[in-house]
This record gives structure tokens, C-alpha cells and sequence, in this order.
């Protein structure tokens, strides 16, 4: 069964929205200078870079914070290396294959057949756009059913042919609209979820950004579930939450703190197996740097995952999910 | 009078969410129906045959052959593993409102003298959300279903997956997915019954995962809250979304069942599927 995980250090939590507006201020204050057109004159450009060093000061101190809010800025950072960028970069020779074979292929999820370091695997990823027109093509990364369908033929396939399943995860949520709901959004994601835990081959997990809900679990039952330093995992957005929770979307922050979400916390309750470092700054830093260390933490995982007898394999992964969660006895 | 209808004198299973006084007021349709007579129909309004929402203790004892009903794991109460604020008095609250542990009860009873097991979840818990016990409950009486081979039958009334027990709750969706699809590996039948309202992670996970989904008349049924949908495409969403009949139409689920009938159709399926009987006079 899962640990209590140990009280939030707000006095933290206190030091970094304090920080976060002295940034807006100062971001202000900068603005200023430059709206009133002198900022050619020396001593300006002068302030205005003394000012720019402050910030930078200020966001590496915030940064070692590791608050949730950093976290999930971070994870939805615009330069993010993408989850399809992963796979690519990951896998030799990889095949991108389309469509559910019963309503349309998705932009939102990608699913292909590569080399890694060798060894044959099928691999699904989400997909977010790089600019304005990507997004609205692939709906910001979240799937719609036939998305999660055509994973599950991605699954199926692996589990024919006894390859491994990777599966990098980066996802706000399940699309939600109408003919998302129509199609059966719910049981397009029950059913991923359910085949996942039976599935019989290794089923490897990294969660490179946000793990957003049901929307990622369809894709995120495995053997070993790892989750990048900055990554974070969350049962509903922090916005929603804070909407439920207290009627406002604006508290946002609070609402991500209370929710645990951290790769570091999401490791305490025993959910992700193994966090992988960021470049400092983040991985959109040195994309190549992030992927080399999802490379490194990869290899070892695969290799022992594939040398397991697939029964024994469905047992450790009945177990895992099976002791996730904490409870007490009442007399 | 059938007398299924009665409710058997458990401990556990209180009498809630029935305002004192002769007369109730209809939540659909407004007609004010004498108190007895709602009760007499299982809570079903003799006017507009709207059905009202049950606890998960009336809901097993209109179900269950009166005094069949053994519980499971009444004991399981939820913690609060991620030290969330305000998460302990609102169980608290729950508790002393609802009579029970957790929003879920489970065990085994018959339905028409046919053997299964069973468990509903209460919305009246915490809008039945799942957390670890919910999770647990419905992993544990699907345990029992395998270890002694019965069917099991699932009754969800719940807002989704519980927000305070974070990414633990998302996990309760894999874990009851995975024991539920051990049933399903074993060839044992499981039957799911979705009442007003089954959202989010519970729709997510075992309540869509049936061999057969059932739905009573009107309930809410979908994986997205309406709100959210209407912001993200920006449009108004007819009145007749994302119910039982909606999702009959769309292919998402077997049939809706009017409560009345619920206990007839489970058993027939039931019978079906080779439930075993229960020995009796």
C-alpha cells in the first residue's frame, strides 16, 4: 500500500509566490522603461539589464524551489520537446502506421513501429502541435477515441509479435467535446486501460510532460512507468480543480500544489518507477541532452523487461496497480 | 407489495436523503407525490417517471433477495495520503450524513435467487467519487467473484475519479480495470449498471468494461463534464446529451432498463450467463 506523503512545505510554497511577483513586477517595471522610449540612452539600457540579471537571478532561485506551479509551467512549456519528437529521435528506422480502422485516423496520437538500439518495439505518443496551426490540427495533443483506438491496434500488434510496447506520454487530457463523447471518449480509455494491464507483452512508460488524466492513463498502464524531472501526472488540471475546489480557475497554483502532482511526488506515492533529470532550466533548455537521458534510462528498463516470461510479467504488473492506494481499517 | 421492495433491517444501510414529512416534491417534474407512494415506486415519480437518485444501501436492498446480502470490507475507510486541506472534514461530513465508510459498498448476495457479486457506489458519498477504498472495494469484490466464481454485478453513481486523493484516485481506474478484466480472463460474467450520474473516471474505467452495460431511464452518462465541452467547442449542447438514451443510440451501451424491471433483466442475464443458484427450500 502507498505512504502518506509528507506535509507541503508552504513556507516554500510562501518563498516562491513571492518571487513570482517580484518577477511580474519587475517584468512591469522593464516594460515601462522601454515604452517610454529612451531605452537607447545608456544609463536606460543600463537599468533595464541590471533589471534582466535580477530576473534571471530570481528564476534560478525559483527554479530550485521545485514548486508544482514550476512544474506544471515546465511541462507545458511551448518549447518542450513534443512526444512524438521523443519517439522519433528515439527509434531507428520508425514506420508511422495510421488510423482506428473504424472512424478516421487521429492527429492527436501517433503510433509507429521502430528499431531501439536494436531491439524491435511499437511505440504511441500523443501528439501537440509547434505552433498555433499544428495545435488546432492535433487539438493541443488531446486525443479523441479513434486516438486511443488506434493505440489499442498499436497494442495489439506488439502483443502479436512480442515486442515491447514504449509509450511516451504527454498529454493535457482526453478531448472533450461532443463527438468525442459520441464516440465513446469513456469506453475508448476503459478499454486501453483494461487490455494495458493484460496486455501480453512489456509495456514501458515515460511521461515526458503533462500527464493529464484518464486521457494519459489510456496510454500510461506499464511494467515501469518512468517521468522526466519536470513532467507531472494529475487526476484533473490544477484550473479545474481550483474551479471545483474554491470557484475560481485564478488559483490555479494553490490548487497544483495540493494535488501532488510532481514527478518527485508522483514517485513517493509509488506511481512513477524512476525520475529522469532535465537539463537545468528544463528539457526545452538542450533537447538533445533530455533525450539522451531518456535514452540512458530506457536501456536498462527494456532489457530486463524483455527477458521476463510473460506470465511472470502480468503478475509483477497485476501487483503494482493492485497495491496503489492507501486506506485504513475502521473498528 | 413484493416484498423485495422492503428494505432488510442491515446495520449498515440507513434510510437518507428522504425529507421528513409526508409529501415530497419531484426534482424533475415538480408534482408532489405522497411520500409512501414514491417509496412504493421505487423512487421512480409516478407522474413524469423520473428516477430519483438511491443511496447504495437502498439501491442493494431493492436489488438483493432480502437478507441475501453479506458485506465485504465495511471496514475500509479512506485516508489522506496526500495531506490535502479540508479532505478530512469533508469524509467526516460524508460519514455522519451517509451512515457509511466510503462511497461504495460490496459484498455478496442473489439477485432472484441466483448468487453474484455485488457493489454500489453512493453518490451521496462525496458525489460518489473514487478514491483508494472506492478502488479497493471494487478490486476486492472482483477478487471474490474469481476466488469463488460468481458473477458480479456493478451498480455506479459516481462524479468521476475523487480530486483529493490526486493521481492515487487515477490509479484506482487501472486498478479496477485490471481486476475486472480478470473476470473477463476467468469467463465470468460481469454486469454493469449505470443510474444517475456515472462521469469521468468511473466511466473511464470498469463501469464501460461490462459484457453487458445497462443504464437506467435519464441518468447522466459521459466521460466530460457538459460545462467543459461547451467552452471547448462553443456551442450549447442539447438537453438529451450524454443520457442513457443518447448513449443507447451512439452504440455505447446494451439497454436502459427502468428500475422497476432491473431486478427481472439482472436475473435473466444472470440465468444466462449460468449463475449458480442458491441453495434453498
Amino acid at each position: 500500500m502507498t505512504r502518506v506523503l509528507p506535509e507541503r512545505d508552504r513556507a516554500v510554497e510562501a518563498r516562491a509566490a513571492e518571487m513570482e511577483a517580484q518577477l511580474a513586477g519587475i517584468g512591469r517595471e522593464i516594460e515601462a522603461l522601454r515604452r517610454r522610449g529612451e531605452k537607447d540612452r545608456p544609463e536606460v539600457a543600463a537599468q533595464i539589464r541590471a533589471l534582466e540579471a535580477r530576473c534571471d537571478e530570481l528564476r534560478d532561485a525559483l527554479l530550485s524551489l521545485r514548486t508544482a506551479w514550476q512544474a506544471v509551467a515546465l511541462a507545458r512549456h511551448p518549447q518542450r520537446p513534443k512526444a512524438q519528437e521523443f519517439v522519433k529521435a528515439l527509434l531507428d528506422d520508425f514506420t508511422e502506421l495510421h488510423g482506428d480502422r473504424l472512424f478516421r485516423d487521429d492527429p492527436a496520437m501517433l503510433v509507429g513501429l521502430g528499431w531501439f538500439e536494436g531491439q524491435p518495439v511499437v511505440a504511441m505518443a500523443p501528439c501537440k502541435g509547434r505552433d498555433t496551426r499544428e495545435n488546432i490540427a492535433c487539438h493541443f495533443g488531446m486525443p479523441h477515441p479513434e486516438g486511443y483506438r488506434k493505440a489499442l491496434r498499436a497494442m495489439r500488434l506488439a502483443e502479436k509479435f512480442g515486442c515491447p510496447v514504449l509509450s511516451v506520454v504527454d498529454t493535457p487530457a482526453a478531448f472533450p467535446g461532443d463527438a468525442a463523447e459520441e464516440r465513446g471518449q469513456a469506453e475508448a480509455i476503459a478499454r486501453n486501460i483494461g487490455e494495458l494491464a493484460r496486455l501480453r507483452a512489456p509495456v514501458l512508460v515515460v511521461i515526458t510532460g503533462e500527464g493529464g488524466s484518464g486521457g494519459a492513463l489510456a496510454i500510461a498502464v506499464g511494467d515501469v512507468v518512468l517521468m522526466m524531472e519536470h513532467a507531472v501526472y494529475t487526476v484533473i488540471p490544477p484550473e479545474g480543480c481550483a474551479a471545483i475546489l474554491w470557484r475560481d480557475a485564478g488559483r490555479a497554483r494553490e490548487a497544483a500544489a495540493a494535488l501532488r502532482l510532481t514527478a518527485q511526488e508522483i514517485a513517493a506515492l509509488g506511481i512513477a518507477d524512476e525520475i529522469i533529470p532535465e537539463p537545468r532550466g528544463g528539457a526545452h533548455v538542450d533537447p538533445q541532452a533530455a533525450m539522451a537521458a531518456v535514452r540512458e534510462a530506457l536501456r536498462p528498463r527494456l532489457r530486463s523487461l524483455v527477458n521476463l516470461p510473460v506470465e511472470e510479467l502480468l503478475l509483477r504488473r497485476y501487483a503494482k496497480y493492485r497495491a496503489m492506494g492507501y486506506h485504513e481499517e475502521q473498528s | 407489495m413484493l416484498n423485495w421492495l422492503r428494505r432488510p433491517k442491515h446495520g449498515r444501510i440507513s434510510r437518507r436523503d428522504m425529507p421528513a414529512g409526508l409529501w415530497v416534491k419531484c426534482a424533475r417534474c415538480g408534482a408532489t407525490v405522497y411520500r409512501k407512494e414514491l417509496e412504493g415506486c421505487l423512487r421512480v415519480c409516478p407522474k413524469c417517471g423520473w428516477h430519483h437518485r438511491l443511496g447504495a444501501g437502498e439501491r442493494l436492498s431493492i436489488t438483493l433477495d432480502e437478507h441475501s446480502f453479506e458485506e465485504m470490507d465495511a471496514n475500509l475507510a479512506s485516508g489522506d495520503p496526500l495531506r490535502f486541506d479540508g479532505y478530512r472534514e469533508k469524509l467526516q461530513e460524508a460519514r455522519a450524513s451517509t451512515g457509511n465508510a466510503d462511497a461504495a459498498i460490496v459484498g455478496v448476495g442473489s439477485i432472484e435467487g441466483y448468487r453474484t457479486a455485488v457493489g454500489a457506489l453512493d453518490f451521496m458519498f462525496m458525489g460518489g467519487s473514487m478514491g483508494s477504498v472506492v478502488g479497493e472495494k471494487i478490486a476486492r469484490v472482483a477478487e471474490r467473484a474469481l476466488c469463488d466464481r460468481l458473477p458480479l454485478v456493478i451498480f455506479s453513481a459516481s462524479g468521476g475519479a475523487r480530486m483529493q486523493e490526486g493521481a492515487l484516485s487515477l490509479m484506482q481506474l487501472a486498478k479496477t480495470s485490471a481486476a475486472v478484466g480478470r473476470l473477463h480472463d476467468a469467463r465470468l460474467p460481469y454486469l454493469s449498471v449505470m443510474c444517475d450520474p456515472t462521469t469521468g473516471g468511473v466511466t473511464a474505467s470498469f463501469a464501460f468494461l461490462g459484457d453487458v452495460i445497462i443504464a437506467e431511464p435519464g441518468a447522466l452518462i459521459g466521460f466530460a463534464g457538459r460545462r467543459v465541452i461547451e467552452q471547448t467547442i462553443r456551442r450549447k449542447l442539447p438537453e438529451r446529451f450524454q443520457t442513457s438514451e443518447f448513449c443507447l443510440e451512439h452504440g455505447l451501451i446494451d439497454m436502459v432498463v427502468p428500475r422497476p424491471e432491473m431486478r427481472g433483466v439482472l436475473a435473466r442475464l444472470l440465468r444466462f450467463f449460468g449463475a449458480p443458484r442458491v441453495a434453498g427450500p
